[in-house]
């Protein structure tokens, strides 16, 4: 883009600072989104920009959009801590014997493969048309690249640090506990942003296939009625919810964390 | 049957008197591993003790088994033939009463502040807590001249700064023994000294036992009190010289460090490394 030299001065140019050259593209995309909506006008098949907007808007007041979007994270967050935890005591189990690393290999390079969403059929059947499906479905999302990478960490520690553990006279769990998370802790942290990536993808598309018994059901399920309803606008209001809270969880929330641990702490490798 | 009896008791009484004065008892230790081409003894027959507040050197170029020693000692290695013993009782396994400060910088968690770090093994080994923790944790952080970055994490320190947490680590434990493997080797010259300077100054202060790692004769005899040289392949004690920390003229118109020199020069497996 050419731009005006006159409008050159000593301070950081507009177009300098990455912020304000991404707001750009973003009014620039909006804008062409507008024009090309108002122009196709065609409500059914692709709302403009503005339509949308006022959809998001009245799905929030409203107070449905909000609710289910609480939904969707409450199941979310179940099968993300359950799945964690679950990989954290696999990782452990990997450190501490061979046995356990073997059944860690084997069950990471099985699983890794299949998507967790494959597996929904199956939890239909099990457990039926509720949560425990989703949780089970995101149990797996989460569960084996958080155990790789805990795994990985875990493996990476120094040798110093571990006999500096075994020094003071940590022993078992409590050697995992004080030695080996925190000083896994960048892989840890790299393991919960994997996992939560594939847990709301899986859960989005999970929900799309089936509605939750209790009659509200998450932000997916919200999509899909509403696309049943020809309502285009509120879908993409839907799809942009989803969008938004995956950006908040992953620039915000999991940069703070960043921020607070490895960071401060002169571990970040990058 | 009395002269048995006497003999036996006199045996007896020799063996308490040991095990009274002497603090660390390495007897005939055969330190072996497995390497990339087979078994490899690291040292072979090789006892010695430790006395009270005694400052020990071991001494050798490298491959004469002197970190394999005092990892052994640190309990990291077992012995394939002998045993070790402090205050009497086996070495069987890592333990707060032998401390050890390793040559490498990564051995502070990093995670940890300055403060988190030195009061860190006083919590996890029960040895104290809450104020009691604290206060050792202050006394040896000041002891070290750190009491001004107690807050900082490693990362935000120099090398030596570094070293000197883990030395202060080490002695708020109040250890049987502390074991220091080459700890000063990653530093630079002048830093160098000035620590060991530093490591003499706090001896003096509270008189702790050490074993410490070196392969720099210098340093040797500026750190220790008394100097074992070690030979390699396998390793093997050769002599053993005292110091009083300078490197005096001896009897034989030799310093200290000359007469060392040609001591471990003296074995043929040294001569490739001049």
């Amino acid at each position: 883009m050419s731009m005006d030299r006159t409008s050159a001065t000593n301070r950081l140019r507009p177009w300098q600072q990455p912020v304000l050259r991404k707001l750009g593209l973003l009014l620039l995309i909006g804008a062409i989104w507008e024009f090309y909506g108002r122009a196709l006008d065609n409500d059914l098949l692709f709302p403009t920009l503005l339509q949308t907007l006022h959809s998001l808007y009245e799905a929030v007041v409203s107070g449905v959009l909000p609710q289910r979007a609480g939904n969707s994270l409450g199941v979310l967050l179940q099968g993300y801590v359950l799945g964690t935890a679950g990989a954290l005591l696999l990782a452990a189990l990997a450190a501490t014997t061979r046995i356990g690393a073997d059944l860690l290999d084997m069950l990471t390079a099985v699983f890794n493969p299949l998507p967790a969403i494959a597996l929904l059929p199956l939890a239909l059947m099990w457990f039926g048309l509720g949560n425990s499906s989703l949780v089970f479905v995101l149990v797996h999302s989460v569960m084996w690249p958080m155990a790789l990478n805990t795994h990985s960490g875990f493996r990476s520690v120094s040798p110093t640090l571990r006999m500096v553990g075994h020094n003071v006279g940590l022993r078992g769990v409590r050697y995992t506990a004080a030695i080996l998370i925190p000083a896994a802790f960048p892989s840890i942290l790299a393991g919960l942003k994997i996992g939560w990536a594939f847990a709301w993808r899986t859960l989005i598309a999970a929900e799309l296939v089936f509605g939750v018994s209790s009659g509200s059901g998450g932000l997916g399920w919200f999509i899909y009625e509403r696309k049943n309803q020809l309502d285009i606008g509120a879908v993409f209001a839907g799809l942009l919810t989803v969008i938004l809270i995956g950006l908040v969880v992953e620039g915000i929330l999991f940069r703070w964390v960043e921020n607070r641990t490895v960071r401060r702490w002169g571990m970040q490798s990058h | 049957m009395e002269r048995r009896f006497h003999s036996r008791t006199a045996q007896l009484t020799r063996q308490l008197k040991n095990m009274v004065n002497k603090l660390l008892e390495v007897n005939g230790v055969t330190l072996r591993y497995a390497g990339e081409h087979g078994i490899v003894t690291a040292t072979e027959n090789v006892s010695f003790s430790v006395g009270e507040g005694e400052r020990l050197v071991l001494l050798g170029p490298s491959g004469c088994g002197k970190s394999s020693l005092l990892k052994a000692i640190g309990g990291y290695l077992e012995p394939a033939e002998g045993e070790i013993r402090l205050r009497g009782r086996a070495v069987r396994e890592p333990g707060p009463d032998r401390m050890m400060v390793f040559q490498e910088f990564d051995q502070l968690l990093p995670w940890k502040t300055v403060r988190g770090n030195v009061i860190f093994p006083l919590l996890a080994s029960g040895r104290a807590t809450g104020e009691l923790a604290q206060r050792k944790a202050e006394q040896a952080i000041s002891k070290v001249r750190l009491t001004a970055f107690a807050d900082a994490y490693p990362h935000m320190l120099s090398g030596g700064m570094k070293q000197r947490v883990a030395i202060a680590r080490g002695m708020a434990m109040e250890p049987d023994i502390l074991l220091m493997d080459e700890p000063f080797a990653a530093l630079d010259a002048m830093t160098r000294t000035a620590m060991q300077d530093e490591l003499l100054q706090l001896w003096q202060d509270t008189k702790f036992t050490v074993i410490f790692v070196t392969h720099s004769i210098q340093e040797a005899i500026r750190v220790g009190s008394r100097i074992l040289l070690l030979s390699p392949h396998p390793g093997r004690i050769k002599t053993e010289v005292d110091s009083d920390g300078h490197d005096h003229l001896q009897a034989n118109g030799l310093r200290l460090s000359e007469d060392i020199h040609a001591s471990l020069f003296a074995s043929p497996a040294m001569a490739e490394e001049t």
